[in-house]
Parts: C-alpha cells; structure tokens; sequence
C-alpha cells in the first residue's frame, strides 16, 4: 500500500514541480537494526515518481563505509540533498535528514528538494549579509519529532 | 543557511530514532537547535535570532 493517498501525491506533485535541476537524495540505508529504513525508502521512492529531475542513491551504511563517510552519516536512516553545479557536478550543501521523513520532517524535506534545485535559501537579504561572515566550518542541528 | 554558505551544513534529527544524540544534546523539547555541538537554542526561532546566533556560535570559538 502507497505512503500518499493519491491527494498527496498530487500535492508533492504540486509542490516539486519546479525542480528543473538534478537533485539526488542520497539515502543511507543498513539491514539490520534499522526499523525505518525500509519505509525511508519507499517513501523517497513515492516522491521521485513525482518529479523526473529527483532520483534516489542508495549506500549501505555498513558495507560502504567510505561514500558514508563522504556524506557524513553515521546513522541510519540518513538522507543528504544534493544538487548539481551549473557545470554539472555534484553540489553538496550539506543539508542532511536524520531519521524517517515522517510529519513535519516529509514537508521539510519537499522543501529542501526546492531549495537546493534552485539554490535560493529563501532567508532575506540581511540575514544572508550576516551569515557572510561565518568562514568557520560550523554545523547545525534541528531535533525535531514527526508531530 | 546550508545554501546560502558553504561553511554552514544542516542535519534535522528525527529525535525518536536516536536517543543517544537527544540524551548526548540534553534535547528536553523540540524543535531544539544546536550550533557547533554548543550554543543551543530551545523552540521555534524568528529568522534573525537564529541567524545571529549562527554567527555568534562562530565569534565564540575565536
């Protein structure tokens, strides 16, 4: 049985219509231990069925630990939204979703995919002044739950 | 902030699925924000606070 009723799927539809760049959700997955990451799957399977330019890349935390490594997970299920270049290459914002893309998170998700398409964080354009002057590695994490 | 900095990286953690990172963040309630593992900030933020607080979690390591 689908994830989205088929007014969801309308509406995810809606939503990433205008993604018109690349975007790969690259989704750490493992077999063992991982109540989620099956449902993690079908879910990005469910919303990649609505936009051509969205795909899935699937890396198994356990047996391919160095592309984990790349993309900094350490835990599944784990999703980094990654964009591409105008030159085509990978572009990597660092955006990365820890845990199934459930409730709030699944909106949060469809709007990364939009953001990083179009490269427009959407904040204003004094708070991007101030974030000029942040030159240091700095991490951010939101702890969230689905409801 | 991610896309608007190369510096910046942004991780939402679903808190149910990982108590060690909520036991590790001390995270009583959510939304809670953490910046570089140590400013933190607890519930929803207008734009600019969190924003001021990205760049001041910065200042605070110099």
């Amino acid at each position: 049985m689908p994830f989205l009723s088929d007014p969801e799927r309308a509406e995810v539809t809606k939503m990433l219509s205008g993604v018109d760049s690349p975007v790969r959700l690259v989704f750490a997955t493992q077999t063992f231990s991982c109540e989620l990451c099956g449902d993690t799957r079908r879910i990005l399977d469910e919303v990649v069925e609505t936009q051509p330019h969205v795909s899935v890349d699937e890396l198994n935390l356990v047996l391919d630990t160095a592309r984990a490594a790349e993309y900094g997970f350490s835990g599944a299920p784990a999703i980094a939204v990654v964009g591409t270049d105008p030159d085509g290459s990978e572009w990597d914002p660092g955006i990365r979703f820890l845990g199934a893309p459930l409730g709030y998170e699944f909106s949060n998700l469809l709007e990364a995919i939009t953001r990083v398409a179009s490269r427009e964080a959407g904040l204003s354009p004094a708070s991007v002044d101030k974030l000029a002057h942040v030159t240091k590695p700095t991490t951010i994490q939101v702890f969230s739950t689905p409801t | 902030m991610a896309i608007a900095n190369p510096h910046i990286t942004a991780t939402v953690v679903e808190a149910t699925e990982f108590p060690d990172l909520v036991r590790r963040y001390q995270v009583t309630g959510v939304p809670k924000i953490v910046i570089n593992d140590s400013t933190t900030l607890l519930g929803a933020q207008p734009e600019d606070v969190f924003v001021s607080a990205v760049v001041a979690a910065q200042d605070q390591e110099r």
